[in-house]
Order: structure tokens, then sequence, then C-alpha cells
């Protein structure tokens, strides 16, 4: 019995750090949730899977789960990449780069929106060279990319950069003696010891990018079946004062967020299965 | 295989690790490389090597000049201290992997990687992770690891530093029967003389970036070349006087020492064993030296005894075997006579004679 009074703890407080986690809890998630549950109560079950399932929904759902997606997996190979030379090499501002990792924490993702727009429209610095190629970022899907690329950056970096600082330099040595080259000592000892924190990092960004509405509200033309992602769609619906059915979608995509974290929580943890 | 190390330097900054050394292990020999931290042990084994590079000198394998090539081409295995064993994958694949990188075929993997779990006396651990096994388990892996490639030499760095005393005392005998089995030519490095003396053919005493002294364990024991050597191998007490005709004078007590012979007079120092003093009621000659008993430690193979000169003011530790501890019947406070029975003497310029 974890509530029994013989159990003495070092640390007392286990009792009212419980309780007020727990109200937090409550008060910041699970009754706000409960609210768009009620919310979406309102339709039957027939008007709910209307809501959900226009084919101008089904479209924004595939756009933002697909976007997010592409956009964590490019974080994944920058993130790493950043993640490792910031921790392997000595450079002159190493520190000032390390630093401006955590931008996009900070920066309101309407901002970087509407300066990745402005960059990427025919005048601007990068469109510029893109369009004459044929590749129109601005107001398109790919802008969607690269915005979600921007804000989903620092959690990879962030996750893999202590692990790459914990590896200790002599399992790479003892590669080496077994005869193993660079090459197949990133392979096979370095990637699968950092396979964990990239995984955490990949969920995170894909969390981040599947939840951003500001940047990409000003890169993509939200053009319905075209570039409009799911929270762009429940604004939209809550401007036609459709409350109910917004929520609705809200509840999907909540679900579908669910569903695909805790698949690759599960991931990670069975490729975490050696540590002790 | 044989090596040879020729001139060997290595500078880090401004501190020498190792200054223009040169050692031979001849081939199939278990050599250890002891010494006090700081002494060049481990830069002298990563040179060998490949994981360091030296300044200057060489390092021949069987006659074939290695200075050269890298750490994977030199088919060394070498142990690490911390095992460096790889975290994510079983046993068995860390056994395997010098083999997996070689291209193998799995079929030979699997027989080659069991014959040496059996070895190591891990069978059945295969599919374990290095993280839910011992430190003795975990060591035994590395050294598995290491031998799966069919090494020409074999280098371990503190192999068992980080082990308890009961383990460590295991793996040093197995690691022994090992060797007797494999006969792969293997350097070791250790602070730890009981270490050296019981696992080494060889060994190497090193201070300071040089070699202090090489020999077999019992050369170096039973006659140091030096007074680092000396003290560094176990306790010794130590005596400052003057030398002259066979004898050596210290403040009120004399020691044969015939080895000196010339009339004049000159500073050195004497150093004697604990186990080379006889303790006795009576006084034996001049040499016998008064003492009092000031603590008596009986646990153990030997009963310690820390005595008090008077006439020096300095205090001596002699061991006795227990059967003549009872015989004495020493009591803290008794007065007793101390004869050293072998004398180990160093002038100042480390000039052994």
């Amino acid at each position: 019995m974890w509530f029994s009074k013989k159990t003495q703890r070092v640390l007392p407080g286990f009792k009212t750090s419980l309780g007020y986690t727990l109200t937090v809890l409550t008060l910041l998630l699970l009754l706000p949730l409960a609210a768009c549950l009620f919310k979406a109560a309102a339709l039957s079950p027939a008007q709910f899977f209307a809501a959900v399932g226009t084919r101008r929904a089904i479209a924004t759902y595939v756009l933002s789960f697909g976007a997010s997606f592409v956009a964590a997996v490019i974080n994944v190979g920058i993130g790493l990449l950043l993640a490792w030379v910031l921790v392997r090499y000595e450079f002159w501002g190493r520190r000032l780069l390390d630093s401006l990792i955590d931008l996009p924490f900070a920066l309101p993702t309407s901002v970087a929106g509407l300066v990745f727009s402005s960059l990427l429209v025919k005048k601007g610095w990068y469109g510029q060279l893109l369009v004459p190629l044929g590749i129109s970022a601005a107001y398109s899907r790919l802008g969607i990319v690269i915005v979600l690329v921007f804000v989903g950056l620092p959690f990879v970096v962030r996750t893999v950069q202590p692990v790459l600082e914990s590896l200790e330099g002599d399992t790479e040595e003892a590669a080496a003696m077994l005869g193993a080259s660079r090459w197949q000592t990133l392979w096979r000892v370095l990637l699968p010891a950092l396979r964990p924190s990239l995984m955490t990092g990949f969920a995170l960004s894909f969390a981040r990018g599947l939840g951003e509405y500001g940047s990409v509200v000003f890169i993509s033309a939200n053009i319905p079946y075209k570039t409009e992602i799911a929270p762009v769609l429940i604004v939209a619906q809550l401007e036609e004062f459709k409350y109910a059915e917004a929520t609705a979608i809200a509840l999907v995509l909540m679900a579908m967020s669910l569903v695909s974290l805790a698949f690759v929580n599960w991931l990670e943890r069975r490729s975490r299965r050696y540590a002790p | 295989m044989s090596i040879r190390i020729r001139n060997i330097t290595k500078q880090f900054g401004d501190f020498t690790a190792l200054k223009n050394v040169s050692l031979d292990v001849p081939s199939g020999s278990l050599l250890a490389l002891l010494g006090p931290s700081g002494s060049g042990k481990t830069t002298l084994l990563r040179i060998i090597a490949g994981l360091e590079q030296a300044d200057a000198g060489s390092i021949l394998v069987e006659d074939e000049d290695v200075s050269q090539q890298s750490a994977r081409d030199r088919e060394v295995g070498f142990v690490f201290q911390h095992y460096a064993l790889f975290k994510q994958m079983s046993v068995f694949e860390n056994v395997a992997f010098g083999m997996r990188v070689r291209h193998v075929a799995a079929a030979e993997v699997r027989t080659r990687v069991n014959e040496l779990l059996h070895l190591v006396r891990l069978e059945g651990l295969g599919n374990r992770y290095p993280s839910e096994l011992s430190g003795g388990q975990r060591q035994r892996v590395a050294l598995a690891r290491a031998l799966a490639v069919k090494p020409r030499l074999l280098l371990l760095d503190e192999p068992f530093g980080a082990l308890d005393a009961k383990v460590r005392q295991e793996l040093r005998t197995w690691l022994r029967n090992l060797h007797e089995e494999m006969q792969v030519t293997t350097v070791f490095v250790t602070h730890d003389q009981e270490e050296a003396f019981e696992v080494a053919d060889q060994v190497v005493v090193m201070r300071q970036g040089n070699i202090e002294q090489s020999g077999t364990p019992q050369d170096v024991f039973d006659h140091p070349a030096t007074p680092f050597v000396m003290d560094f191998l176990g306790h010794v007490n130590v005596f400052h006087g003057r030398l002259e005709s066979g004898q050596m004078h210290m403040s009120g007590f004399a020691m044969e020492y015939p080895e000196y012979q010339q009339t004049q007079s000159r500073d050195a120092t004497a150093y004697v064993r604990p186990h080379e003093v006889e303790l006795n009621r009576t006084p034996q000659g001049e040499t016998s030296l008064p003492v009092r008993v000031v603590h008596v430690n009986p646990a153990g193979p030997v009963t310690r005894v820390r005595l008090l000169s008077d006439v020096f003011g300095a205090a001596l530790n002699v061991d006795l075997s227990p059967g003549r501890y009872h015989e004495l019947a020493l009591r803290p406070g008794d007065q007793v006579f101390a004869t050293p029975k072998r004398v180990r003497v160093f002038l100042p310029e480390d000039y052994a004679i």
C-alpha cells in the first residue's frame, strides 16, 4: 500500500505533492479535454461523422500528419548533425550557435511564418533563386514543411545533445580496435546508441508540427483541399459559428495525435530495453 | 607475436608522458606494466594499440613496423578499464562485433561466439544486455570480444581496477589460466604490485615516463634496482646512516653490509622489508636494535608488529609468522631486539651496490 503510514520516506510531502500535481493536471488538461468532449457531444453520431468525415476535413488530416511527419524526419537528420557538431567540436562561436538553437522556442511562430513567406516569395531572398527553378515554396505544402522544420528543430537537438555528450569516447575506440571503419562505427555503434533520443526528438518535433498554427497560417494560403491544415480548418469552422463541428474535428485530431505519439513512445521504449 | 618498443617519446603539451622508452616483449609472454598514476604506463599501452601516436620512436610487432598503422589495422585486442561494451547490443552481439564488421559468415560467427562465451564462462548469457551483468561478467565479455577477432596481441588497461577485491582475485587467476591456454602475447597495465606479481611472467616498473626496472616478478622483488622500486613494491623500513668497511652505521647501531668494503665512509640509505627482520627477547650481537612494541595486529596471514626505536626515535614495522608471534607472546610495551636479516643499501646518487 503506497498510502500506508508505515512507509517512511526521506523526503516528506508525498501526499501533498501528488495531490497538487493531480489538481493542476485536472485543471489544465483533463477538464478542458472533458469540455471538448462535452461540446462535441452536442452532435448526434451521424452529425459527428458527417462533420469529421467531409472531404475537406480528411484533406486537412492528411496534410497535417503528412507535413508534420516529413518535417520531423528532416529534423532528425539536421538535428543530429547540429548536435554532433556542437558536442564533438570546439570552434569559435560554438556557445553562440548553441544558444541560437533555442530561438524557435522563444520566437512567436507567426513571426517565423511571416519571415519565411517573405523570403520564399518570388522576390524574396530564397524565392529569387528557387522560383526560377520551378520551386515555389511560399503558399504551398513545401512552405508548410519548411516552417514546421524551423519550429521543431530545437526539440531534436536538445534531446540528442545530452545523450551524445554522455557517450564515452572509449566505445568508439573499442569499435576501432575491433576493426570497424569510421562508417561502421557510426552505423553500428553510435546511431543505435542514439536511437532512443532520436525517436524522442522525432516524437516531440512531430507533435509540435501537429499543433502548429501561427506560422502555417502565414506561409500557406490556407486553400481548402490543398494547403489547409487541420487547426486552420477548426478556426474556419469557428468563424462560421459551427462550434460543435469544430470541437468534433479537434477531437479526431487529438485522438490521432495520441495514437501516433503512443506508437512512437512504444517504439522508443522497445529500443531502450538495454538501459539500466 | 613479439613486440619491440624502440625509443618511444610522447608529450602531452608540457607534460612528458614517455621519455625514450624501449622494451622487448617476447612472444607468448604475459607482461605487466606497473607504476603509479602518471608514470606513463597507460600511454605506452595505448601507443602499442595505435590509439595514441608517439612523437618519436617505433613499435615493431614480429619485425613489422606498425607505428604508422591505424588502430583498426593492427589486429590488437584491447580491454578497456571501464569495459567500453556496446550498451545497446546483447552480450552475443558485443562478442560478435569484430566478426560482423569483417563480414564473417553468420554460422561461423555463431560457433565462434559460443566458443568464446564458453571460454569466459558466460554460456547462456548471450541474450543479456551489459546493464544486466555484474562488473566481473562485463569484464569477461570485454575480454571475449577482444579475443573474438584472434588478435596478434592482447592489451589490457587496468583490467580489474574497477572490481571488488574478491572478484579481482578470481579474475586474476582466471586470466593467468586463460593465458596459458591461448598463448597470446599479453601486456596489461596495473598500479597494483600484487596483481602484477601474481599474474605476469615479466614485470616492468615505470616511473615518470621511464622504465625503472624490468624482470621476472621474483627478480624485481628480490633485487630492486632503485629505491623507488623497493619502495613501490610493498612496505619498507628506511634507515639513514653511513656506510664504511662492510658495515652500515646508524646512530647507536650497525648492520652488516659486506658488499661495501671500502674504508672511505659515505652517506647511504638502508631499506629493510618488514618480513626480513627478526625479533628476539635477547640481543643478537651488535646488529640488534633495542625497540619497544607499540602495536600488534595478529589478524591475517602475518602478524604485523609496530615498534618504536628509542635510539632512533623512529618507527619500525615488522611482519612475523603467527608461529613466531605466539612463541614471543608480544604485548604492547615489551622491550625486544630487532635484527635485520636482509638489508639493501642505496647510495644517494641512486647507485646500487
